[in-house]
């Protein structure tokens, strides 16, 4: 019995989301029950628009990638103990830095794609390095911060924008064609029309290098170690504020690669709030993938087939329900873990 | 006359802030977070809206704005004090939800994704013939702007004078010792929520009311402000009041300067670098309630 309990407490934690799932599915089911449709029609219908089909499928990647990206930020800094809410703003400035690059930079061919990747990792990176530096000097809440941060860089870029912007619109001009990244209908006809394109494959080469980083090397393990506990691992000799500087980097920089998706990969240009929220859903994919890269991966799976299902309900169930579940399963997901943790305690 | 314009321009900004920043103040200092004051708002945007069509009547407006407000903090306080999980997750997953039902709810009954219909706003009154001044007259007629200039001492003196303050108080710095002198930890925290829930809902309501109607996110980020400001003044309902002055003047200068050469975008940015630079301890030390965040657990002592 007693070997068996740390099974239980793990099978708990992976049951808190699905839980949380079903709950905002039920609660969810509710809104549909009272404007007179039906629950199951309804969510078959999604279901089957989200994953049915070559085109659905092609659409719900695209919608998927920068919840991957995004979903992975905000676990990678939640393992250093670490909330970063800033990854909305990473991600907008690594989509702007890779539009300016792929627009204006006068660089050869090879070198183009790289380099616009390397400004969307780096402008991300350093936008999450202001928290992580405020927080290790002066102990400054990172929460509090990276909010604050989001809004900085609205004006920011807009400021930037003043002389840039296309004239009587809100975005760059078009960047270079040898900095955009090919859709994947290239590779696979079946995707045909859908925008997924090869930042998909980018953001799982991501979540395989997160996974590797946090669970296969020592700067990983050090990581986890002030995240569990800061003052132990303090006392075993890891220095928090460089940990917590370097969380927030990489988060950042994961964050700004994510805004490849929009701007590299679909319009091949910068567009003011292209970003639509991409960042805050980011911490319910962490939260429901219990911040591992693979969880991770099936929640922004879920959250991007949500997303693109709502569309073909539209005339039967306003879409804006999609919304209202991304807040429920938040919610649900952060009670059944409350819960779950302490059923767990109890057992222990 | 122009001056006074400009105060009165800046005041009209300010009132949202000082409300929903006077209820983070009571919520944050009895241990519970509040960065649902921006969904809290808008709910109570939409309830101001939805009583108001309904009835034509303002203050049936203004109540049910209260009631979608109190409704939505409930929501935050349960999953926070009674399922004691994470505050700061709790309030974003309020946000999103509160960004959705009212969008969810103005396609519904108004048929239209951006905007209701217009309603009736809140009537002026003409206290001590206040509303008949010059330029600022119209803004000292206002009913929400009187209870907000009345609220700025009254918070302080609950927070600060009463006795539910100082219980309050306590169980935001150390919830363990108030528990241990017979104290119901959880009811005095959702208590807390609950009247944060109030003032925050009056911030919408007064939004709503001023626009006469409801626009889909059109608290615009305000709640978040409001936070900050009340981080910029110390948790202190009088200091985050000034600190929403302060935020809405800087906002009426930057609408004020927008077209000109002067980059607008900097004063945008002000009550956010601010708060950073409050946070970092240049402006003084803004230290939060010690206990502020860290659910309650009575197993755990």
């Amino acid at each position: 019995m007693s070997a068996s309990r740390p099974r239980l407490a793990a099978a708990l934690g992976w049951a808190a989301p699905l839980a949380a799932v079903l709950a905002a599915l039920a609660a969810g089911a509710v809104f549909i029950a009272a404007i007179g449709e039906s629950p199951l029609e309804i969510y078959a219908l999604m279901f089957r628009e989200a994953f049915g089909t070559g085109y659905g499928l092609g659409q719900t990647l695209f919608k998927t990638t920068p919840l991957l990206f995004t979903g992975l930020a905000v676990a990678l800094a939640f393992r250093a103990g670490l909330f970063n809410i800033g990854v909305e703003s990473q991600m907008y400035l690594g989509g702007f830095a890779a539009a300016l690059v792929g627009a204006y930079a006068p660089l050869p061919g090879v070198l183009l794609l790289p380099a616009t990747l390397l400004a969307a990792a780096v402008a991300g990176g350093a936008w999450g390095a202001i928290p992580g530096s405020l927080k290790a000097r002066f102990g400054a809440h990172e929460v509090i911060n990276t909010i604050m941060l989001n809004f900085i860089a609205i004006s920011l870029v807009s400021w930037i924008g003043r002389g840039l912007f296309e004239t009587a619109s809100v975005r760059t001009r078009d960047i270079a064609a040898g900095a955009w990244l090919p859709r994947l209908d290239t590779l696979l006809p079946e995707f045909r029309g859908a925008p997924a394109n090869f930042s998909l494959l980018l953001a799982l080469v991501l979540a395989v290098l997160v996974g590797v980083l946090l669970f296969r090397t020592r700067l990983g393990y050090e990581l986890r170690a002030v995240g569990m506990n800061a003052s132990a691992a303090e006392a075993a000799g890891i220095s928090i504020g460089r940990s917590q500087v370097l969380a927030m980097s990489l988060s950042g920089a994961i964050a700004g690669l994510g805004g490849v998706n929009f701007v590299l990969g679909y319009k091949h240009y910068f567009e003011l709030e292209f970003t639509g929220g991409a960042g805050f859903i980011g911490i319910a994919v962490a939260l429901l993938g219990r911040n591992h890269p693979f969880g991770v991966l099936l929640a922004a799976l879920f959250f991007g087939g949500l997303s693109h299902g709502a569309l073909v309900i539209n005339q039967r169930v306003p879409r804006e329900l999609v919304n209202v579940l991304q807040g429920l399963v938040i919610l649900f997901a952060i009670s059944a873990q409350a819960v779950a943790a302490r059923l767990a305690r109890r057992w222990a | 006359m122009e001056v006074l314009l400009f105060v009165a321009a800046a005041l009209r900004i300010s009132v949202p802030y000082a409300l929903a920043a006077m209820g983070a103040a009571v919520s944050e200092r009895g241990g519970v977070i509040c960065i649902a004051l921006e969904g809290i708002m808008l709910n109570g945007a939409l309830g101001y809206v939805l009583g108001a069509h309904a009835t034509g009547n303002p203050w049936v407006g203004l109540s049910t704005a209260v009631l979608a407000g109190l409704a939505t903090a409930w929501l935050h306080a349960e999953v926070t004090v009674r399922f004691r999980a994470d505050q700061i997750t709790s309030g974003l997953g309020i946000n999103l939800l509160a960004a959705g039902l009212t969008r969810f709810v103005l396609v519904r009954v108004f048929h239209s994704s951006s905007n209701s219909p217009r309603v009736v706003g809140l009537p002026d009154w003409d206290l001590f013939g206040l509303s008949r001044l010059p330029a600022i007259g119209p803004l000292l007629g206002s009913p929400l702007v009187l209870l907000t200039a009345a609220c700025v001492p009254l918070v302080w003196w609950l927070l600060f004078r009463s006795v539910f303050g100082l219980r309050l108080r306590s169980i935001g710095e150390n919830p363990e010792a108030a528990a241990s002198l017979g104290l119901h930890v959880p009811r005095y925290r959702t208590q807390g929520v609950l009247i944060c829930g109030a003032l925050a809902s009056l911030a919408g309501a007064w939004l709503a009311s001023e626009q006469h109607s409801f626009n889909d996110g059109m608290t615009g980020g305000r709640g978040y402000i409001a936070l900050a400001a009340m981080i910029v003044g110390k948790w202190n309902p009088v200091g985050a009041a000034a600190a929403c002055l302060l935020f809405g003047t800087a906002d009426a200068l930057q609408i004020r300067l927008q077209g000109s050469a002067f980059p607008s975008e900097l004063l945008q940015a002000l009550p956010y670098l601010v708060t950073m630079l409050a946070l970092a301890g240049f402006i003084g030390r803004a230290v939060a309630p010690k206990a502020v965040g860290v659910p309650f657990d009575p197993d755990q002592r």
